[in-house]
């Protein structure tokens, strides 16, 4: 008696789950097939890029310098033992181009832009406003979602470069002005060890995927939550839980499709 | 269309993440350094490469000539069979010699090369014929170990 | 149909998960009119207006507007219906990252190719008919509840339609604002020569501009007329709403078990 109900419980779980993964795909598609109208009203984008991506900005860069000095003195420790702390540089770059920028930077995006779109959309959907316009026959996904959505899209490249670009910087105070690395290796041995290809275009399509995805989720949780208090924040830790989740899991894949057994 | 102070910021934002990405590609990677320059393909068998891989340097008085393409086994010979591209800027004569380095004691494995006196110069397509395996650690351990043990006690 | 009626409602029945919440409604909104639907909280007087803007499918019987079936509309032909149709919501709704002028301005922006400078012209006249056209910089935030009640009743006539909604447009206002808004309610339908439906439960503000009245009750139709019919109406039911009078056929207390069960005292 007992396990059937468990195993019936299980199962409604799944299914429930799998339910979701369709209506998000749905949503997905939607916000796709609407987003004609807002490339050819640039400006909406422009004005949710601003709300994304400028107000991200100062997050991104002050995290990315103290991660990329906290890399400079993690790493010459390391290096220091092997007597190579010329590939301080390399070590530095590397962490940041391939993991930590395009990473760290969609963790950010997803608590700092992320969370907000959920809580803008899911309190336009409180206040009526979501019905308000589709009672003016102006279609929501195109008109609220698709903008922020490429937005997103938009934004999160730029950022995970910011990041990488600033932690390297970081890096590079902590272990050439402050600890003393010959300047000229750690620049030297980065560039050719890094590769434009392999190591920046990877991180840059890993910051696509992560921004495509993260802006999804914060817009479905969003559109989805119940229209009331609870409903809105509930949909608010939502977005970042499961983005997360969504970006440590996706930056598993990618590395062993992008770097393996190179 | 008229300007907006959101404007600016986004433009702000656009050419910052521009400019990263740009010092990323140039400063941090190597797209300044190499790519840029045309390149010629030569080949060569090595009995051993040890830990080389796919995409290291190749030096000629530790200066950075090129970079190996890739690495295959040769079923006929049962010997590592490596690629390499050049930049043109350098020729090297038919006679050079490729060796398998090591930066370091314990860094990145890297392709020597020694030009020899030769007065053609090698071309797209050639091979190299004279190589030298890496040194493989253990080898060499084995090698003091039996030259001590055969050299007479005092 | 009737060539001056605008909407007509036949038998419309509706259900939620099996409850019925609409049942065999029969309505007729003629044109030029301003009708009242009235009743008390969660009788279903929101789920009609739904029907009537096409967000909902009837279970049965069918919402006409315009000589078109509602639900039978695709996407396409339903927005265009929407077009002619404008709807306040309970609270307003007004879009809160836009400023006043620009919520004002959203359908002529969305619907319409106009100039900016036509559009500007438009957006201060429609403001001007509610009285705030100092307002036109503000933010929704910064609105009373009277205010933002105005605006929202700006933007919905902003493309002036033919039928105009009002989801209990007095609720949670002063009485000053009350009549304000009860005012303009008559004088733009009168202006634009529109239709107007009016949901709410505020008898005595709607009697005085109304000109036909529906009673609702429990998804049902309990009664209607003018609203001198209705002040002289002695059907219990439409006494005790017309006068407020606290216990009558609609009670006092919701159904609950025994009082004195519930004390645990003995009986
Ligand atoms: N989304 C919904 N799901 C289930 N029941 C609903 C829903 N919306 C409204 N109802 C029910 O339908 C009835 C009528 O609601 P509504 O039309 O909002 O009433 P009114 O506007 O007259 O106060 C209520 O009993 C309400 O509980
Ligand atoms: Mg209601």
């Amino acid at each position: 008696m007992a396990v059937t109900n468990i195993i019936r419980a299980i199962g409604r779980r799944v299914v429930d789950a799998v339910w979701r993964i369709g209506v998000v795909a749905r949503f997905f598609f939607l916000t796709l097939i609407y987003s004609g109208s807002c490339f050819r009203r640039f400006h909406l984008i422009i004005k949710e890029l601003f709300s994304t991506g400028v107000m991200s900005l100062i997050i991104i860069v002050v995290a990315g310098l103290f991660v990329g000095m906290v890399l400079g003195l993690q790493g010459y420790e390391t290096l220091k033992r092997y007597g190579s702390e010329s590939a301080l540089g390399v070590m530095v770059a590397l962490s940041l181009v391939r993991e930590m920028g395009p990473v760290v930077a969609a963790l950010l995006f997803a608590s700092r832009a992320g969370s907000a779109m959920t809580a803008e959309i899911g309190l336009m959907k409180a206040t009526e406003q979501i019905s308000a316009m589709e009672m003016m026959a102006v279609n929501p996904i195109a008109r609220i979602v698709a903008p922020r959505f490429w937005a997103g899209v938009i934004s999160m490249p730029f950022l995970a470069a910011m990041f990488s670009a600033v932690g390297i910087f970081g890096g590079y105070l902590v272990g050439v002005v402050q600890i003393g690395v010959d300047e000229g290796s750690f620049w030297s041995q980065m560039q050719a060890a890094v590769d434009f290809r392999e190591d920046i275009m990877n991180g840059i399509i890993k910051s696509l995927v992560f921004g495509t995805v993260v802006t999804l989720i914060a817009l479905f949780e969003g559109f989805d939550a119940p229209p009331t208090a609870e409903g809105v924040s509930g949909a608010t830790t939502r977005t970042v839980v499961t983005s997360s989740l969504a970006i440590l899991m996706l930056d598993f894949v990618l590395t062993a499709i992008m770097f393996r057994g190179a | 269309m008229e300007r907006t102070t959101l404007d600016l910021w986004v433009g702000m934002f656009v050419v910052a993440g521009m400019a990263a990405l740009v010092m990323l590609a140039m400063k941090v990677g190597n797209l300044g350094t190499y790519n840029v320059s045309e390149s010629y393909q030569v080949h060569a068998y090595f009995s051993n490469i040890g830990g080389l891989k796919p995409k290291a340097s190749i030096r000629s008085a530790g200066v950075l000539v090129g970079r190996v393409t890739s690495i295959s086994l040769d079923t006929d010979k049962y010997e590592a069979h490596v690629v390499m591209n050049l930049d043109s800027r350098y020729q090297f004569p038919r006679d050079t010699f490729a060796n398998i380095l090591t930066s370091g004691l314990l860094g990145e494995q890297y392709i020597g090369l020694m030009p020899g006196g030769d007065e053609e110069m090698l071309k797209n397509g050639e091979q190299l014929k004279q190589t030298q395996s890496a040194m493989v650690l253990e080898d060499l351990i084995g090698k003091f170990m039996y030259s001590k043990a055969a050299e007479p006690a005092k | 149909m009737s060539l001056n009626s605008l909407v007509e409602i036949r038998d419309l029945n509706f259900t939620y998960d099996k409850r019925p919440v609409l049942q065999g409604i029969n309505m007729t909104f003629p044109k030029g009119k301003l009708v009242a639907i009235m009743g008390l909280s969660g009788c279903g007087k929101t789920t009609l207006l739904r029907h009537i803007g096409g967000a909902l499918k009837p279970t049965k019987g069918y919402v006409k507007m315009d000589g078109q079936v509602m639900h039978e509309l695709d996407q396409d032909g339903l927005y265009a219906m929407r077009r002619k149709m404008g709807m306040l919501f309970q609270f307003g709704a007004l879009f809160t990252d836009m400023s006043v002028y620009d919520n004002v301005a959203f359908q002529m922006r969305e619907h319409t190719e106009l100039p900016e400078e036509i559009i500007h012209d438009l957006v201060i006249m429609k403001l001007h008919a509610v009285g705030l056209r100092g307002a036109q910089h503000m933010m929704p935030s910064e609105l009373s509840g009277g205010m933002a009640r105005r605006v929202a009743l700006a933007r919905t006539v902003a493309l002036d339609p033919m039928l105009i909604m009002y989801d209990e447009p007095f609720a949670g206002l002063d009485p000053i604002s009350l009549t304000v808004i009860g005012d303009l309610i008559r004088r733009l339908n009168d202006a634009l020569g529109a239709t107007s439906i009016i949901v709410t439960h505020d008898i005595q503000e709607s009697l005085k501009i109304v000109d036909y009245v529906y009673f609702m009750a429990n998804g049902v139709i309990v009664a209607e007329g003018t609203p001198d019919e209705l002040r002289a109406s002695d059907k219990d039911f439409v006494r005790q709403f017309v006068h407020g009078e606290m216990d009558g056929p609609v009670p006092f207390h919701y159904p609950g078990v025994d009082y004195r069960q519930d004390l645990n005292l003995r009986a």
